[in-house]
This record gives structure tokens, sequence and C-alpha cells, in this order.
């Protein structure tokens, strides 16, 4: 009965976005007067693993055949069925993210179970099982009620506040019987920025747009998000114009985040940026133009030139 | 080579949400509907496929009437044929089944869709439907080739992106850049009136998920602007006042 945890490992180590999901997960389990339990798949230490305890979670289960380390959405959805069927879960938890999306999609046409995707807060218990979830990219809310015997719930960043304990899970190896049909899918090569904070993952995020004139300028970007352990990101003409990677881009038709701290660099704050940034906690707005319409939806705003004031706010920074 | 496009009927980027009747019903009125952007990409590269190495290009949006100019337009930009499966999208699962239905009756080597709906942001129905399939599906896709029976992909991941190779058929969910979006020129306006557009009634019913009500964010608070000559005191308010840093 106990409520399944998605758990996903980056080098290894538990993803924060996953923590967030354990931590969600094991506050829904004490809802339903039932426990938390983790399914990590890829290679971890067993007490990497153990540290889902901290989060809330009572029992992990690890899948670590080596043909899983290659991030898989078929095979670990097939894999997550066999862990829901063995602990007869009704509720599955996972933190939105490529693979996660990928897997939780399968595994609603393996299991039939109602997927809502987005949800910002814990599930409503008092009549049924209803859940608040983001859509029309942020611009809204809406109530769904799952119906069908199996659950599954995708979560936002930032729905709830983590909260740590010293307690620590047990480890179980679990290897569920693995489909070769699953296997049709032949990563040929990887191109992954390692070592910078992850954009879907970060806490605080410096992004600029077209106001910054050319990529030769993005130091500016760097040195202020690296002061602040930041990730970076950009506006849709920037990745366009190829002054930044795709996966920088946010808004409409890129990333949705939601950062604690969104600050917006030479960017006009077009209805489509908007899309994918507006469910950040606090938003800083920098650009030369008074009229510039993202002033509207910030928290913060300064009229000035991006040239001058990203470097001055880098040395405040350091200066903490 | 057998195409079939998977595409939504949305509100326009740019429209303002508000919702009727107690918060129970999205307010249509005033709103201009779009194909949905991440469909248009897929729709894109479909005709650029169709036209490098033969074949058709089909059209599929579970939808009621009312999407049928969208249908339309796609039809303009060069599909050959439309289906469209007469009933309100409730709910993904449902949506995937329609798909599914009308996929297993005719055989496509591709089956592209966008990425995400941009009104309800599942990203499931590509991959539901690869389930229902029993075929490999893969999200979100940013380059696509054929090269006989091999599909050569390259998708996003998390900071950064990861080369692929299978075998169709195959479902895939689509972004940019795979394709530029493509305007419709008079010609195809002209002849998109006459393209088939068959209409068939939903073949299962079942729902996992229903939505009861709707809610708007609560708005943000005024701007508090700093003066140019005092940026340094935004770190300081960001850590007293804002409390995130
Ligand atoms: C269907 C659709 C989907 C879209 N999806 C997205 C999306 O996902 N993400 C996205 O970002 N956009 C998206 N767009 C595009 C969007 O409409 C805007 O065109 C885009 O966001 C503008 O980018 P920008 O703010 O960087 O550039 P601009 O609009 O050119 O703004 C540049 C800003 O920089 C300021 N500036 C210039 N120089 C300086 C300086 N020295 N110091 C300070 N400020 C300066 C200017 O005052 C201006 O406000 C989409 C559009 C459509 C139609
Ligand atoms: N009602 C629909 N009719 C046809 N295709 C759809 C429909 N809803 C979703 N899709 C396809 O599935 C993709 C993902 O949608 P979603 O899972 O709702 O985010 C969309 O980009 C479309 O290609």
């Amino acid at each position: 009965m106990s409520v399944l945890i998605f758990a996903e490992l980056d080098e290894g180590k538990l993803r924060k976005s996953s923590q967030e999901a354990i931590f969600y997960g094991a506050k829904v389990a004490e809802q339903l007067g039932t426990s938390a339990t983790a399914i990590v798949i890829g290679q971890a230490d067993e007490s990497e693993l153990a540290t889902a305890g901290r989060f809330g979670a009572t029992n992990v289960l690890h899948a670590s055949d080596a043909k899983l380390n290659e991030p898989n959405g078929m095979a670990y959805a097939t894999v997550v069925a066999a862990a829901a069927q063995q602990e007869g879960t009704k509720v599955i938890v996972l933190a939105k993210s490529s693979l996660a999306d990928a897997m939780a999609a399968r595994l609603v046409g393996k299991l039939r179970a109602g997927l809502a995707a987005n949800v910002v807060e814990l599930p409503d218990l008092s009549n049924g099982f209803r859940v608040k979830r983001s859509i029309y990219t942020g611009k809204a809310f809406a109530f769904t009620d799952l119906t069908a015997d199996v659950k599954i719930l995708a979560i936002k960043k930032n729905t709830i506040t983590v909260e740590e304990s010293d307690a620590t899970a047990s480890v179980d190896t679990f290897s569920p019987a693995l489909n070769d049909s699953d296997f049709g899918i032949a990563v040929k090569s990887t191109d992954k920025a390692t070592g910078d904070v992850l954009l879907p993952e970060a806490d605080f995020v410096v992004s600029a747009g077209r106001g910054l004139k050319g990529p030769e300028n993005w130091g500016i970007v760097e040195g202020l998000a690296k002061a602040l352990h930041a990730a970076t990101a950009c506006s849709k003409p920037v990745s366009d114009l190829d002054w930044r990677p795709h996966s920088e881009h946010v808004g409409q038709t890129g990333l949705k985040i939601s950062p604690n701290l969104y600050i917006a660099c030479g960017i006009s704050g077009a209805i489509q940026h908007l899309a994918g940034v507006n469910s950040s906690k606090v938003i800083v707005v920098i650009n030369k133009d008074p009229e510039a319409p993202f002033f509207k939806s910030a928290d913060y705003g300064i009229v000035g030139d991006v040239f001058d004031v990203l470097p001055r706010l880098t040395k405040a920074v350091q200066a903490l | 080579m057998k195409i079939l496009v998977c595409v939504t009927s949305v509100p326009d980027t740019t429209t303002k949400i508000t919702f009727t009747d107690n918060n129970t019903k999205f307010n249509k009125a005033g709103v201009q509907f779009i194909t949905g952007p991440y469909d248009d990409y897929a729709l894109a590269r479909a005709v650029e496929l169709k036209e490098k190495l033969g074949g058709t290009v089909t059209v599929l949006n579970v939808g009621e009437a009312d999407t049928e100019p969208v249908i339309r337009k796609c039809l303009a930009i060069g599909a050959d044929d439309a289906i469209r499966v007469n009933a309100d999208p409730t709910d993904a699962f449902f949506v995937a089944e329609q798909i599914a239905a009308i996929a297993k009756e005719n055989k496509y080597d591709l089956i592209l869709m966008g990425r995400e709906s941009i009104d309800y942001n599942g990203g499931q129905v590509h991959g539901i439907v690869g389930e229902l399939l029993g075929m490999p599906s893969i999200s979100p896709v940013m380059q696509l080739d054929i090269d006989g029976d091999t599909a050569r992909i390259v998708r996003e991941i998390e900071g950064g992106k990861e080369s692929l190779e299978a075998k169709l058929p195959l479902v895939l969910g689509c972004q940019e850049p795979i394709a530029e979006w493509k305007i419709p020129n008079m010609r195809g306006i002209m002849t998109a009136r006459t393209k088939p557009l068959k209409v068939v009634e939903p073949t299962s019913k079942d729902t996992l998920t229903n939505v009861s009500g709707y809610e708007l964010p609560a708005p943000r608070g005024n701007v508090k602007m700093i003066p140019a000559d005092q940026v340094e005191t935004l770190i300081q308010l960001l850590r007293t006042e804002a409390k995130v840093i």
C-alpha cells in the first residue's frame, strides 16, 4: 500500500528535485496512513541511497541491473510498474524531468493510472483525491480529481518546503524482469554540461535576453550567476540566434522553471517569456527601458544598463 | 513514408486566460485559437520529410467542430488529409486511446506530436500512445532524420542533448529547432479547402482524471524600483526583505 516515489540519480547522487519528491511523497503517505518507499534505478552507493530516509522514505528499492545504466524511460517504467505491483501502490510521486516525464507517460499506459502533471500542492483527500496543478503554462490552475485506482503525481519544483531529519532508509535490491522491447533506442552520444548548476533544479537563475547584444558579452551574466551559485538561462531569440544553447531557453516554448529567484537582464518580458518563469518566487528585472513590460511582473526592478548594473551586483554579492 | 501528425487547437500564446460559470469553464469569448506551437514544429518537419522522401502526411485532432479552422490550416501547410475524432478532449488517456485506435487501423511509420500541449502541458499523450501501441516513444525531439527504416534523433536532456537511433515505427514528441514553423501560402489555402477531412466518433470513453474547477494565480505585489545609483541595495533587500539569498 505504500506511496512509491521515483527518485532520480545524477552521477550516483539523489537529485535535489527527487529529494523534494520524496518529502512530498512521505507527506502524502502520512495523509493516507501508510509509509513511503523510494524506487531508485542505476548505480549508487548504499550509503547515498539511505539518505532518502532524511526526506521521509522508510525504504528504498534499488534496481541496479547494468542494462539500466543509461536513462531509459521505457525500461524504467517497466521497473517502476513492477515495484508498484510488489508494494500494492496506489499513489506514485515523481519530480518532473525529461526522464521522469517519459517514464510517467508509459506508466499511465501500463497501469491505466491517472496522471496529474505540474502538481503544486499536497492533494486534498477530503472528497476523493483532488490535486491542484498548473495549466496554460503557468497562467492558471486546475483542480483535478484522479478517478483511476492508481494515481501518479508529477510535482513542479518548489511545490513543498523540504525539511530534513536524521533518519536513514533501509535499502533492498530490486531485480524485476526486464523487457527486451524496452531497449530498442540506442544512445549514440551525450553532450551535457557538467559541473554547472542544472537549470531545472536551480534555486537561483540569472537570465539574459537580446539586450546583451551578443554572445561575447555573456561573461557578465555568468559572473553574477557564479557569485550566486545560480544557473544561467536565456530568452528564445537568444537561443534562436545560437548565442546560447537551446537547453537554456525558458518560456512558452522552452523550459518552465520555478526557482526562488529569477533575475532577468535585458529581457523585454513578452507574455511567452513570462509563461516560463512567472511561478518563480521572486523576480528581479534589469532593463534600460522604464516602459519594458517585464517591470509589471517583477518584485524588484532596476532601470539601468546591464553592462553597468551586472558587474556592480556581482561585486555586491561577492562582498556578502 | 506514412506520417501521422497529432495537433491541438489551443488559445493563442498571448491570450489572457479567464474562466466563467463560477470558475468551472474556460472563457472562449474573444480568444483566438491556433495550432499548438510544438505541434506546428512536428507538422513542419513532417511536411519536409514528405517532400524529401515521398509519402503522405495525415493530420489528426481529437476535438469538437470548432477545431476545424486549425485542421484546415494544417492542410494548407502541406498535410494531405485529416481526421477529426469528434469529442471534447477531456483527458490525456482518453485522447491517447483515440489516437492509438486510428494508428492501429492505418499503420503509420511515424507518429509525430508536440512535446506538450500548451493548454494542459501534460507532455504525456505521446508516451501513452507509444505504450498502447507497443512502440518506442521519444521526447523532446530537436532533430529528426530518416535513413531507410532508421530514425536518427537528437533529444534534449537536462543541460544538454543526446543523439539516438531507433527503428521505425516510432512515436515522437517534437520541439524546436526540428524545423521552422511554416506559414501557409495562397495556393496551400486554396487546395486545403478540397482536401479530405474525415470526422469519426470516439471508440472508447474511458477517462482517468476529471477537472472540477479552475483558479487564477494571485497577482504579484507592486514592483519595488531600486534607483540605478544604488543597485547594491538590491542584494541587501533580497537577503533581508525577500529572504531568498
Ligand atoms: C508562439 C510563440 C512562442 C514563444 N516562446 C517564447 C519562449 O519560450 N521564450 C521567450 O523568451 N520568448 C518566446 N517567444 C518570443 C517572445 O514573444 C519575444 O519575442 C522574446 O521573448 C523577446 O526576447 P528578448 O526580451 O530577449 O528581446 P527583446 O524583445 O528584443 O528585448 C530586449 C530588451 O532588452 C532591453 N535592453 C537593450 N539593451 C539593454 C541594455 N544595455 N541594458 C538593459 N536592457 C537593455 C530592451 O529595452 C528590451 O526590453 C515566443 C513567441 C511566440 C510567437
Ligand atoms: N486533443 C488532441 N488531439 C490530437 N492530438 C493531441 C490532443 N491532445 C494532445 N495531443 C498531442 O499530444 C501532444 C502532447 O500533449 P499533452 O500530453 O496534452 O501535453 C500534443 O502536442 C499533441 O501533438
